[in-house]
């Protein structure tokens, strides 16, 4: 069902559990459960993410997810979003363990509205508050290298620096940048928001990171079962590329066939 | 209904309640599973095992909260 780890690979340990699949997928925005549910089973993900909200006491929205996940084949990784401070960051947190899963906690928070970019002050001082208190934090971040380099000195499980801005699509704007964090750190770097298409999450597997996390890449294609299922494949491909040791950048051009024995 | 009633808000929204219900009984008039959601009371989170010790009072806020679609 999950994708095949290469023999010469490490496995994908987050928070001391080991995962299967490098792919992360969310569960927001399809077009119903069917189609979410189908696409997670293509997608060969282990870990799904969710978001806490209030129950609607009316019932005129559709019920909880976990009505349409099942808890014993997916790991569950609540998020923060929608969180614009520290404070409300950790009360969002502190309620997604309540509700008995696992002490997993995907932090974000977010500084502003437009770009939807994370105000990293506010995420540092979040960071601390749950670690302290047992959880393991997966920070949402941007692709800056000192942030990161702090987010891993406050103990965090894992850094998740974006590729680009959380639904847009745009790909990886910044190689350089999230390999450089990827080199830095030693907990995990998983790519987290950004990648549009599958050529995306297969250029940012090749720059050695450990996982990416998507959501809307999956949810608002026309057919997101082909989607997860190119995704799982991106994935892999990216990870393999990476392991296998890409060859040199040349400026000139090189002969693949011999330049001797041509005929006089 | 007669007898004397509580003024709280749930999720934001003002409710009026018998008096001497528990939070786990205001789950019941919701018809929640408690397995499936989580309570807070006065941004104070009230774990499974307290919900049927635990009074609504009046002027209470309650949240009620569970998980939904996101990335």
């Amino acid at each position: 069902m999950s994708e095949t780890v290469h023999p010469s690979d490490t496995p994908f340990v987050v928070g001391g559990r080991t995962f299967r699949s490098r792919l992360i997928v969310g569960t927001g925005k399809y077009r119903d459960n069917a189609a979410m549910v189908a696409a997670h089973a293509a997608s060969g993900a282990d870990i799904v993410t969710v978001a806490v909200r209030r129950v609607d006491l009316d019932r005129t929205k559709e019920e909880g997810i976990l009505h349409h996940l099942d808890p014993a084949r997916y790991f569950l990784l609540a998020n923060t979003a929608g969180c614009y401070n520290a404070e409300d960051a950790v009360r969002y947190a502190r309620l997604a363990r309540e509700a008995g899963f696992n002490e997993f906690i995907k932090l974000e928070v977010i500084g502003d509205r437009e770009t939807l970019l994370p105000d990293v002050a506010e995420l540092l001082e979040a960071t601390r508050v749950l670690v302290a208190e047992g959880f393991q934090v997966l920070a949402y971040t941007n692709e800056d290298l000192v942030t990161a380099l702090r987010l891993e000195d406050a103990g965090c499980a894992a850094v998740m620096p974006l590729a680009s801005p959380i639904g847009s699509g745009l790909g990886l704007l910044n190689p350089f940048a999230v390999r450089t964090i990827k080199r830095r750190l030693e907990v995990p770097v998983i790519v987290d928001a950004g990648v549009g298409t599958a050529s995306d999450a297969c250029v940012t597997m090749e720059q050695g990171v450990d996982g990416i996390l998507m959501n809307t890449a999956i949810a608002e294609a026309a057919d997101p079962v082909r989607m997860a299922t190119a995704m799982r494949l991106a994935v892999e491909a990216g990870r393999l590329a990476f392991l296998a040791g890409r060859m040199p950048r040349r400026e000139v051009a090189i002969p693949s066939s011999p330049i001797t024995g041509m005929l006089a | 209904m007669t007898g004397p009633m509580v003024r709280i808000s749930v999720n934001g929204e003002p409710r009026e309640l018998p008096s001497g219900l528990s939070v786990l009984a205001l789950l019941e008039q919701f018809a929640l599973d408690p397995r499936a959601v989580v309570v807070e009371v006065n941004r104070a989170i009230v774990r499974r095992p307290a919900l049927a010790t635990t009074p609504v009072r009046d002027g209470d806020a309650v949240e009620l909260v569970h998980f939904v679609g996101g990335g």
